[in-house]
């Protein structure tokens, strides 16, 4: 479980979020919505420790982050995957050693250790006969992919997915969000999701936040969002005609 | 200035901590020495060999006077190229080459995230990606410098001969009359400095790049013209230092 506590993030004197309050649980996905420049990659990248907060405080499992020596939080960090919204794969190394890095890096199995493991998180995330190949060689979906086999390389306890959609199409998008959604429940993790994308809130929210301007609007389930009475959080998630007519859907049914 | 001093200074400080593990460590190095040094043996023999035919032909043309023995066109070519050309001049085509493809290579990384894929696995980025490259550079330059000066004589022996104007014997007289071994000393502790000025200032730049193409471009730009006017700067400081 993950708690933010009054979190605040200013760059340049210009206030990014304003005291963002929120559990994030084990077991769950949880979202972050909100428009583009809301606030959302910044509150991820805060809960991760990629960017230094002002004010505030993260809780991992009851235990501060921000009074967290460097050691704890780099030991921290070894139960935390991530997938970056332009996937981050290391351009030089094929697909497997991508795979493979944290666990050169962080663990002293042998080769072939490091291997079967490899082996196993490519083939849990569909991907088979691409180990020898360059990220530049794959497709954007296959490259969401290896970067998720490589986040759950070393079976975190925490996920944290920036835009895991961006960038593919719908079929694909909704492959990647049930394949986050399955890891999530098959290893326990909390997850935390940022996206702007209706189908993946529909698909996967069990829990959502929104955003706008640094601020949290709204939480609740995906279930929760056709009763929302917030003029900013209504207009963002039913902006598109499929939505409004779904909306519709449900009350009638009610 | 003063920020970027201080921000490069903390930034050394992250580059030296304890690498995460020895064995990839070695590897890195190994792979750095092969990308930044051997694959700049090419322009340095280049380089070299025409710096040495250009010095020995203008010293020869300038000193063309019946009562200075040629010998001394050998003297005067030896002791530029071992002083001042093969180590600074190599060193600034180095900053040119070596340079601008770490901070560009760094940049991209950042900007693509990469870099924020490392800190997330709890690895120390800075001393990862740069560490192996400092100690590369300073392993590798001295080796490089050394070449310069064996090809960068040789050049002038190859044009003293071909045009007529400085002849053989003269020339290797020349080269080994007066000759100080302390100069070589000197030239590779220049070059010592110079590599680590090179690959840490490039590195500070594209480590701290943000946002995309073209803010890479412009760290790779900085990286060359801060890692040059260092050169020249600890050239003057370690000349009056070493050699007062």
């Amino acid at each position: 479980m993950i708690e933010v506590k009054n979190l605040s993030k200013s760059f340049d004197g210009k206030q990014i979020l304003k005291g963002i309050s929120t559990v994030f649980h084990k077991g769950k996905t949880n979202l972050i919505i909100g428009q583009s420049g809301s606030g959302k990659t910044v509150l991820l990248k805060s809960i991760v420790g990629l960017h230094l907060i002002d004010d505030g405080d993260i809780i991992y499992n009851g235990k501060s982050f921000v009074s967290m020596s460097n050691s704890q939080k780099r030991k921290l960090r070894q139960d935390m995957g991530m997938l970056f919204q332009g996937s981050a794969l290391f351009d030089s190394s094929t697909v497997e050693e991508n795979v493979r890095f944290p666990l050169d890096i962080l663990t002293d199995w042998s080769l072939e250790e490091k291997r079967d493991r490899a082996n196993f998180c490519l083939e849990r995330v569909n991907l088979k006969n691409v180990n020898h190949l360059y990220p530049s060689e794959i497709s954007g979906g296959m490259q969401k992919r290896v970067a998720i086999a490589r986040a759950i390389a070393l079976n975190p306890k925490y996920l944290f997915c920036d835009e895991p959609n961006s960038g593919l199409d719908p079929k694909t998008s909704i492959l990647i969000d049930e394949l986050i959604k399955e890891l999530t429940q098959e290893y326990d993790m909390t997850t935390i999701i940022n996206t702007h994308d209706m189908n993946s809130v529909m698909g996967i929210g069990d829990k959502i936040i929104f955003i706008h301007q640094g601020e949290k609007q709204w939480e609740g389930t995906k279930d929760d969002i056709f009763n929302v009475d917030n003029e900013v959080v209504e207009s963002f998630i039913f902006a598109s005609d499929l939505f409004r007519e779904l909306r519709e859907y449900h009350k009638n049914r009610k | 200035m003063f920020y970027h001093f201080g921000k490069y200074v903390l930034f050394l400080k992250r580059v030296f901590g304890k690498p995460d593990k020895h064995s990839v460590f070695l590897n890195q190095i190994i792979k750095e020495v092969d990308l930044l040094g051997i694959n700049s043996l090419g322009i340095v023999l280049i380089i070299s060999v025409f710096m040495g035919a250009v010095v020995t032909l203008q010293t020869a043309y300038n000193i063309d006077m019946p009562f200075i023995p040629k010998y001394t066109v050998g003297v005067a070519a030896r002791d530029s190229i071992l002083l001042e050309f093969s180590s600074t001049m190599v060193c600034l085509i180095l900053a040119g080459k070596v340079g601008s493809s770490i901070a560009s290579e760094i940049g991209t990384m950042r900007v693509t995230e990469q870099i924020d894929a490392l800190d997330i696995m709890g690895i120390n980025s800075a001393g990862f990606l740069v560490m192996p490259k400092v100690i590369a550079m300073v392993f590798i330059t001295p080796l490089l410098v050394i070449i310069s000066m064996g090809i960068g004589i040789a050049g002038g022996y190859l044009a003293g001969s071909l045009t007529g104007e400085v002849p053989a014997a003269e020339y290797v007289y020349g080269i080994q009359y007066g000759f100080r071994p302390f100069y070589i000393t000197y030239s590779l502790i220049k070059s010592v400095v110079f590599a680590f000025i090179i690959s840490s200032v490039s590195a500070y730049w594209g480590y701290y790049t943000s946002g995309g193409a073209l803010e890479v471009g412009r760290a790779s730009t900085k990286a060359v013209v801060t890692s040059s006017i260092f050169i020249l700067l600890f050239n003057l400081l370690l000349t009056q230092l070493l050699l007062a």
